[in-house]
């Protein structure tokens, strides 16, 4: 018997492997361009027939002006980029990094993450030139999460702004409505709205299995402004409970907005409806007149009906959410991060590629883009709202904090946060669901 | 006064049927209609208005299936990849499941009814945990002790269907051997008698005998396992990589949803292009089903 | 890209050399079977036909099991054995209670309601001049994929205001009948029953099909000798259907169970385990891939396989009662 079994397996083994061989190489690469066209990637030398796999959270329009984006690169340095793009980035490069299959460069949409899988050794450190770019690029801020344990391993690629009120810049000059500087501007103005008879708030954070991360950031924004920035950092690392009387007051503050049903769901029905709501739809009623102001990032900006102006003096435009005083102006972000499993030459050339202002700048001229990097022409932006976002980005005075929920373990930050806050919608009352997201808290 | 009865209860049944019939069929009419209609009416009003203010379009079909942009359509080319991921999918699981279940039904040896518990057990491990185990087998090979027992495979582009056809096989395993066990020990031990007797072999029984009458049964599991692997989305993922070399065509109407997933029009009408083909393998097999698991479940 | 046929064949290849590889397999086998002459030991037969099988189950699931039991003792990163640390949380964090709650509800309702309502229409359907439309149109679900199916019922459990235009046909309905219009999937415990819903219109095909085909089975001569006897129809179901088909029952009833314990699909799509509605598989997957917690994720992991035992032990003693 053990005879005849290992005869079996020796030939099912060799059958599969057989089958394993019979794939064909792939194409030969296309010729590469003229000498003239390609003048600006010789630095990047030459790398033919080789590949480089990049696994990300970008799918579909937006992956398209990527791939369009770095045709001339792969043309000139001869490389083959395959990109692939999912739905499920937070899961999948787990699975793949663990089964010993990782892409050579993953696109991280969290630094929570990204330093996971540094701390675990499974990323290599950027190489010299892309920190070298990177330090020229970005700020501070910027490095730093692309930075564990005093190692930089990853470089910005896009970033959002989320610090952003939507609304109707002629509804509101119709109604004699003011811009509000602060926060208290702000209350009166939704006080102000709500007597007029129109819902002043809309909001929606349904979002699949991430439902209710609209939620948090919310609670981020004003966490920032009411505590700042230091303790915001602070209670992004935990030292500042999450059930800590000051985060529960903060957290009571936007319950004023979206837990009272005179000033929400503008369209959509009572304060539960905005956890049934999805998220991408939750600001379309700015456009029918039946909700006036809806707190969402600067990628909003893609999910207005067709035809529907993004400008100042358009249908939609956005303001900056303002702060207890006019004076201070924090800003909410996020961005994504390129980071290495591989150090083969290629990756690294293409590693160093993506850090530059150059890729910045051509990616913007495809469509609506932000980057945070010093080196980007704001000519270039496609869109009014970018343009701003990346104003405030790089203003020195600007104060900037990427999305708390992000930096957190992701047990809370893309699981107990976002629950708690749906669930707290929902009903439950803001004592309870801190209570409840402070015990979720990682211990090891 | 009975066929009155009769008849009371025959129309009640019909109503029954019929209620039952329509449950089942609307929502799937209305995501028909709905990939037929324009991307703001879906988003804005109910299907059912279609009828007062009838507006179609090709559009999101269109889109889906010729779209030249990489990230819309090009389903053609993820169309073939499914039908290569399936076809072998489905026939190796299918053998391998129908040798052991012979054996197991008509072999008498020692601890086969704890191989076949352990086997039905097997059902319950979650494909979610043995992910990562059998990605490393093909990605790292096998090590025991340090000791590289096994090459990794290095399998790329096309190769990558390797892959997926051993995962799928490998899942599809216990439930395949518990239903067509079933089934086979139920076939009359007379019939196998004879042919032992007559000098025939468990291959030349097997083939002659066996075969021909668990087909139905064989039939049966074919199409599950088929819907299961057509539909399949996380196999795929993992073991077919993203692109259009490889990949299936779910994991393609998934990545339809778009970064912040609201292109709800493409997903309507991406579904009912992946139905099509398990709607007329149903419909054409289905008259070996009339008998389907039909012995195989006489017993338990 | 534009679709080209050339680019294709590599993989039409590739799916040749997948059919011959199958088939010099199986040849392979039947080769090493007819050779086996029969006075040997039934083992050597056995061996040979059950080894494809118990190879690729030892490496696909048979490992995994194992691993994931020894995970299960370890801290979230895999690098530290913490004893029973991750059970105890298990049964300790607030929503546990929620979660078995929510699994235990699928449990009961899942396979019944699949088993029952296929088994009904089964009966109707039966022998009538539509039938095969008939079970066409309750097996057409099953072609659709969980993503597919998800899609579908988001939309008829979609919610508008009161006042506004329905897109969800649910409250529409509702609406028609001068009710208000409700946001199903939010309370609990109601919410769950919603998505058992789904399932149960994806799964119900399945039992239509097998348990159509036991009826099918049904000797005529019983069938015949009971209607002498003057049954009903509510006789003849009870005295000599069901009797008859049990096992056909008990097949669908066990591969129902079974396949709820593993259920996430529909839970993840329609609501991602919010609302209270989470199931332990749901729970596995975030824990160990969302959440990179891989101990508590195996621990989740080994205790659905603690669930699945009593159906295993019925299914020993109904092996046992056979021999």
């Amino acid at each position: 018997m053990a005879i005849a079994s290992r005869l079996l397996v020796g030939a099912v083994g060799l059958a599969l492997v057989a089958t394993g061989c019979g794939s064909t190489p792939t194409n030969p690469r296309a010729e590469g361009g003229t000498s003239a066209d390609c003048a600006a990637y010789s630095a990047y030398g030459k790398h033919d027939g080789k590949k480089v796999s990049v696994y990300s959270p970008i799918r579909d329009a937006e992956a398209d002006l990527f791939q369009q984006n770095w045709k001339q690169f792969e043309k000139c340095t001869g490389m083959k980029i395959t990109y692939e793009g999912t739905g499920e980035f937070e899961a999948q490069i787990q699975v793949r990094s663990d089964g010993g299959n990782p892409p050579d460069l993953a696109f991280f949409p969290q630094p929570g993450l990204l330093a996971r899988f540094a701390k675990a050794g499974k990323l290599k450190p950027a190489p010299a030139e892309v920190k070298t770019l990177a330090e020229q690029g970005w700020s501070k801020d910027w490095l730093d999460y692309g930075t564990v344990d005093g190692t930089f391993y990853a470089a910005p690629l896009g970033a959002s702004v989320k610090s952003f009120v939507w609304y109707s810049p002629s509804t509101f000059q119709e109604k004699g409505w003011q811009v509000p500087k602060t926060w208290d501007e702000l209350m009166t103005l939704t006080e102000t709205i709500a007597a007029s008879g129109v819902k002043p708030w809309c909001a929606g954070i349904e979002s699949g299995e991430a439902t209710g991360w609209p939620a948090t950031d919310w609670i981020e924004d004003v966490i920032l402004r009411e505590l700042g920035p230091e303790e915001y950092d602070r209670w992004v690392a935990h030292e500042l409970k999450f059930n800590d009387p000051k985060v529960v007051a903060a957290v009571d503050k936007v319950g004023a907005i979206l837990k009272n049903d005179k000033y929400v769901n503008g369209g959509y029905g009572p304060v539960k409806s905005i956890a049934s709501t999805a998220f991408q739809e939750g600001g379309v009623p700015i456009t029918t007149g039946k909700c006036a102001m809806h707190r969402q990032a600067s990628f909003y900006a893609n999910f207005w009906p067709e035809g529907t102006k993004v400008a100042q003096d358009g249908d939609v435009f956005a303001f900056y959410l303002p702060g207890k005083d006019a004076s201070s102006k924090p800003v909410l972000g996020a961005g994504e991060f390129v980071a290495a499993f591989a150090d083969r030459p290629e990756v690294k050339a293409f590693q160093r590629f993506l850090a530059t202002a150059d890729h910045a700048n051509a990616r913007m001229k495809l469509g609506t883009y932000v980057s945070a990097n010093k080196g980007v022409d704001l000519a270039n932006a496609q869109n009014p709202i970018d343009k701003l976002s990346m104003e405030m980005l790089r203003d020195p005075a600007t104060v900037f904090r990427f999305d708390g929920s992000d930096l957190m373990p992701a047990a809370v930050g893309s699981g107990t946060f976002w629950k708690g806050m749906t669930d707290w919608i929902n009903g439950k009352d803001t004592k309870t669901v801190l209570d409840f997201i402070d015990a979720s808290w990682p211990t090891s | 006064m009975t066929s009155v009865r009769a008849s009371l209860s025959s129309r009640t049944a019909s109503l029954v049927a019929v209620l039952i019939a329509l449950l089942w069929t609307t929502p799937t009419f209305g995501l028909l209609l709905s990939s037929f209609r324009p991307e703001d009416q879906i988003k804005t009003t109910g299907w059912w208005t279609f009828f007062s203010a009838p507006a179609l379009t090709l559009e999101n079909y269109q889109e889906v299936l010729f779209g030249t942009s990489s990230s819309s359509g090009q389903l053609a080319s993820f169309l073939i990849n499914s039908v290569v991921i399936t076809v072998p999918s489905v026939l190796f699981p299918l053998a391998f499941a129908a040798f052991a279940a012979y054996a197991l039904a008509w072999l008498p040896f020692r601890g086969r009814d704890w191989i076949y518990i352990g086997i039905f057990a097997l059902q319950v491990v979650p494909l979610q945990m043995a992910l990562v185990p059998l990605l490393s087998f093909f990605s790292e090979g096998v090590e025991v002790f340090g000791l590289q027992v096994l090459p990794a495979w290095n399998l790329e582009g096309t190769g990558r269907f390797v892959q997926v056809w051993c995962a799928h096989t490998c899942f599809a395993l216990p439930l395949g051997i518990f239903l067509l066990h079933n089934f086979m020990a139920e076939l009359p031990g007379e019939l196998m008698e004879a042919a032992r007797v007559d000098g025939a072999t468990h291959g030349m029984i097997f083939r002659r005998i066996v075969l021909p009458l668990v087909a139905p049964a064989l039939a049966t599991f074919a199409i599950f396992q088929f819907l299961w692997v057509w539909n399949d989305l996380l196999v795929g993922l993992i073991f077919a990589g993203g692109t259009a070399e490889s990949s299936p065509m779910t994991v393609r109407l998934a990545q339809m949803a778009g970064t912040r997933g609201n292109e709800w029009q493409r997903l309507t009408a991406g579904a009912f292009v992946s139905v099509i083909i398990p709607l007329v393998v149903f419909l054409s097999m289905q008259r070996y089903f009339v008998r389907g698991l039909l012995t195989g479940s006489v017993k338990g | 890209m534009d679709f080209d046929l050339a680019a294709e064949s590599p993989k039409l290849t590739q799916l040749l050399i997948g059919v011959v590889a199958f088939l010099a397999v199986v040849g392979l086998v039947l080769l090493l079977l007819d050779r086996a002459p029969m006075r040997q030991k039934a083992r050597l037969h056995a061996a040979i036909l059950l080894a494809p099988a118990v190879v690729l189950l030892a490496i696909g699931l048979v490992v995994p099991a194992v691993r994931t039991t020894l995970l299960s003792f370890m801290s979230g990163d895999g690098s530290g054995f913490v004893g029973l640390d991750n059970y105890v949380w298990m049964f300790t964090q607030l929503e546990a209670v929620t979660v078995l709650r929510n699994t235990l509800i699928w449990l009961v309702l899942m396979p019944v309601l699949v088993t029952a309502i296929g088994l009904v229409y089964a009966v109707i359907v039966d022998r009538s001049r539509f039938e095969s439309l008939a079970k066409t149109l309750v097996f057409l679900p099953m072609a659709i994929s969980f993503v597919g199916a998800g899609i579908i019922w988001k939309f008829v459990y979609a919610y508008r205001p009161e006042g506004a235009d329905q897109i969800g046909l649910l409250n529409q309905i509702v609406v028609w009948f001068g009710g208000e219009p409700r946001q199903w999937l939010l309370d609990p415990p109601l919410n769950t029953l919603f998505l058992i819903v789904v399932m149960v219109w994806i799964q119900a095909g399945f039992a239509t099909v097998v348990l159509s085909a036991a009826i099918k089975g049904i000797p005529s001569d019983i069938v015949e000798a009971a209607r002498l006897d003057g049954a009903g129809p509510a006789q003849m179901f009870f005295r000599v259907t069901l009797p008859s088909i049990r096992p056909a029952v008990i097949v669908v009833l066990v591969t129902q169970s079974i396949g709820t314990l593993k259920l996430f699909d529909i839970v993840r799509t329609m609501t991602g385990g919010q609302f209270d509605t989470s199931v332990i598989a749901n729970e596995m997957y975030n824990q160990a891939f969302r959440y990179g917690e891989t101990g508590k994720g195996a621990a989740l992991a080994v205790f659905l396989f603690v669930l699945v035992t009593p159906i295993v032990a019925y299914q020993i003693r109904t092996r046992r009662a056979l021999r």
